[in-house]
């Protein structure tokens, strides 16, 4: 039997039909990213722990391998790597690996020295991830810590121990961390919700009892329904950055093809889980019910609200289920770091398996039977 | 190439052959080994109560339920293995309204003609002469939802018939449309037939089964009768008797004393009386019983009707009183 693509154009035809006469989702369209921004629009301060860190230390004397010891002691950060120069440790923090870099320069033991006098250097120095303002935080306590085998305990250093130097966000905005994310937990919460409630819709309205009874495939009737929901979601994601850039002055450090790539993979992750949930559901309620029942999850572990570094590990492992988590890596990497999306290849598999699976138990879920 | 030939003939002349089809819900056979012999180009009625097997029957030869044992052959085609096949052959009206009343006229019959690949030349002479054979044109820009029940149900005949369907499915069509409609909607049906299509309509209206060239009688799965509505009504295993008196209290009361009768039911100021054919005399029969209990009655056996053979065909395990419900 010839393939026909009209029949998987008439279903995006009739949805884009439908769409421009529902109020409703079009208002949510627009209305769900411009409240959000506003509501998010500030900033959600928590403590830090076991920030993943690296070192590169040139003075290699007992005295800095000290100062790292008592650095981990403070549990903030974990140290995971060890390189030989600054530059290594930011590429590090290029890619993302780690969010605190310690750099001990050679003469550690004599700026240790000088660091008692009125006029004197820090002696060591703290590379921080500053896109996020939580993790900016917890590095600047670390700026107040006492080698714990000092000399002179009597005289109290004059000079902070650490010199902070922050990447990414000079300014330390809230805003710029938030923005970013933004996007992924908008189009998490709209795009799941709208093709499941679309396919529900058809089914309570009884469409459903007709379409099965005519030539269209599983198939088609899925992909036709979800692909101008597509374009619905890269309007969001192109709203959002505006706002972001109008509202907040959010950068775009690196290249916006990559956001909408990295964005497409998402949207299209979304609607799957979408689909998948609209074969589950009986009625738009409950599908609804099962979208909240994702997304507040998402939303909780995935990086957004709170550093990833500092869940419990039962929450980690959950949260890497989550696509909301590697788009949260990926868009940050991305629009405050300017990374490559080459560089976040294990993410973008993150997202095409998600896809993948969702798409394969929908489909075999969704039986034109009736038994 | 390996079925009988016998299978391939009758595939031929028959638009569905079923044999011993059947299909339960847990513990409940909705369709018990039901022998259909559906013949091409005529309408075909299921005519049976709710929960009767009607709509069961008909998902299973579209292919949409899988039968628990038995087969079925729908237009020389098994189902449900070439239920995908047979899809571009048949057309199915819902019982309710499944169309999209968010578009529409137009839009909706677009939409159906597109899923069934239409081009667009043909799209455009086949809905412009639906528009016009179901008087819809005047209505063509208005958004389906805001039709009345018989336009709907215009509308969704013109969308089940645009591809020119060899065998059409009608469940309950016309349980939500006032008298007039309905009358004009079993025209287009024999126009549709006489134009080679045929139909499958399931009913538990009287008039509308009493149109079909042929009728399957159901009841809790199992065909009770099968035939044309006047040889059902000539052949029926029962006697009907009009009584016509003052108190129908009294008399029902002494009618349902007597081991023949099968059903009492009042029609207007009439009792309608069912008699199996054990009665020598039904009349007389009646007349007496009536006479002992002392009430005055005019009696009368009349021509059966549809509804007689079908509350015989579907009451025949027991008595009951018709009217008592």
């Amino acid at each position: 039997m010839n393939r026909c693509f009209m029949r998987l154009f008439a279903i995006m035809r009739k949805e884009v039909q439908q769409l421009t006469r529902d109020r409703l989702t079009l208002g949510m369209v627009v209305g769900i990213p411009m409240m959000q921004m506003i509501l998010f629009g500030y900033a959600i301060n928590t403590d830090v722990r076991h920030l993943h860190a690296a070192v590169a230390d040139a003075a290699r004397t007992q005295l800095s391998r000290q100062l790292v010891a008592d650095v981990q002691a403070t549990q903030v950060v974990d140290v995971i790597r060890r390189v030989q120069t600054a530059e290594q440790l930011r590429q590090l923090l290029d890619r993302g690996d780690i969010a605190v870099g310690i750099v001990i320069p050679r003469d550690f033991e004599k700026r240790l020295q000088e660091s008692r006098r009125r006029d004197g250097r820090t002696a060591a120095q703290l590379l921080v991830d500053g896109s996020d303002p939580i993790v900016l935080g917890a590095a600047r306590g670390l700026t107040g810590l006492r080698l714990s085998q000092d000399t002179d305990r009597h005289e109290p250093p004059r000079v902070p121990l650490f010199e902070v130097r922050n990447f990414y966000n000079p300014e330390r905005r809230s805003a710029v961390f938030v923005v970013p994310g933004l996007i992924g937990v908008i189009l998490t919460m709209t795009m799941a919700m709208f093709t499941a409630v679309a396919i529900v819709r058809e089914r309570e309205r009884g469409n459903l009892e007709m379409l099965i009874n005519t030539p269209v495939s599983s198939l088609e009737l899925m992909i036709g329904k979800v692909l101008p929901f597509v374009a619905i979601g890269l309007v969001q994601v192109t709203l959002i950055m505006l706002l972001g850039m109008w509202l907040f002055h959010v950068p775009v450090s690196g290249r916006v093809a990559d956001v909408y790539l990295a964005a497409l993979l998402f949207i299209a992750a979304n609607l799957t889980l979408g689909l998948l949930i609209s074969t589950l559901a009986q009625t738009q309620f409950q599908a609804m019910q099962m979208t909240i029942f994702f997304f507040l999850p998402s939303i909780l572990l995935s990086g957004f609200m709170f550093p990833f570094e500092g869940m419990p590990r039962a929450a980690q492992y959950i949260a890497e289920l989550l696509p909301l988590t590697h788009f949260v890596r990926l868009i940050r990497g991305i629009m405050l770091r300017g990374a490559e999306l080459g560089l976040m290849a294990g993410e973008l598999r993150a997202l095409a398996i998600f896809m993948a699976v969702t798409m394969a138990i929908a489909v075999l879920r969704f039986s034109k039977r009736l038994d | 190439m390996s079925r009988p030939p016998e299978i391939e003939q009758t595939g031929e002349r028959l638009a569905v052959r079923t044999r011993g089809l059947t299909r339960r819900f847990g513990s409940l056979t909705a369709v018990d080994h039901v022998d259909l012999a559906i013949p091409r180009n005529a309408i075909y009625g299921f005519l049976g109560p709710n929960g009767s097997g009607k709509s069961t029957t008909i998902r299973m030869l579209c292919g949409l339920l899988t039968p628990s044992a038995g087969e079925a052959e729908v237009l020389g085609l098994p189902v449900p293995r070439e239920a995908e096949a047979l899809k571009h052959k048949i057309g199915y009206m819902t019982q309710r309204f499944s169309l999209y009343e968010d578009l529409t006229v137009r839009e909706n019959l677009d939409f159906v003609a597109r899923i069934y690949c239409l081009n667009t030349t043909q799209r455009g002479t086949r809905i412009a002469l639906l528009l016009d054979a179901y008087h819809l044109e005047h209505m063509a820009d208005q958004r389906a939802g805001t039709l009345s029940g018989g336009e709907k149900q215009r509308l969704s005949l013109a969308a089940a018939t645009l591809h020119e369907p060899e065998l059409l499915f009608l469940d309950e069509p016309t349980s939500a449309v006032d008298p007039q409609s309905r009358r004009d909607f079993w025209e287009n049906l024999f126009r549709l037939v006489d134009a080679g299509t045929t139909i499958l309509v399931s009913t538990h209206y009287m008039d509308e089964a009493e149109r079909c060239h042929r009728l399957a009688i159901l009841d809790h799965g199992v065909v009770r009768a099968e035939g044309t509505p006047y040889r059902l009504m000539a052949d029926m295993a029962a006697v009907v008797v009009e009584v016509q008196a003052q108190d129908y209290r009294q008399i029902r009361a002494a009618l349902r004393a007597l081991p023949q009768v099968l059903s009492v039911a009042q029609i207007g100021a009439r009792l309608r009386v069912l008699l199996n054919r054990e009665a020598a005399d039904p009349e007389a029969m009646v007349h007496d019983a009536l006479h002992r209990a002392g009430v005055a009655a005019e009696v009368a056996i009349v021509k059966p009707s549809l509804e007689d053979v079908f509350v015989t065909a579907t009451q025949a395990t027991g008595r009951a009183d018709g009217a008592a419900a």
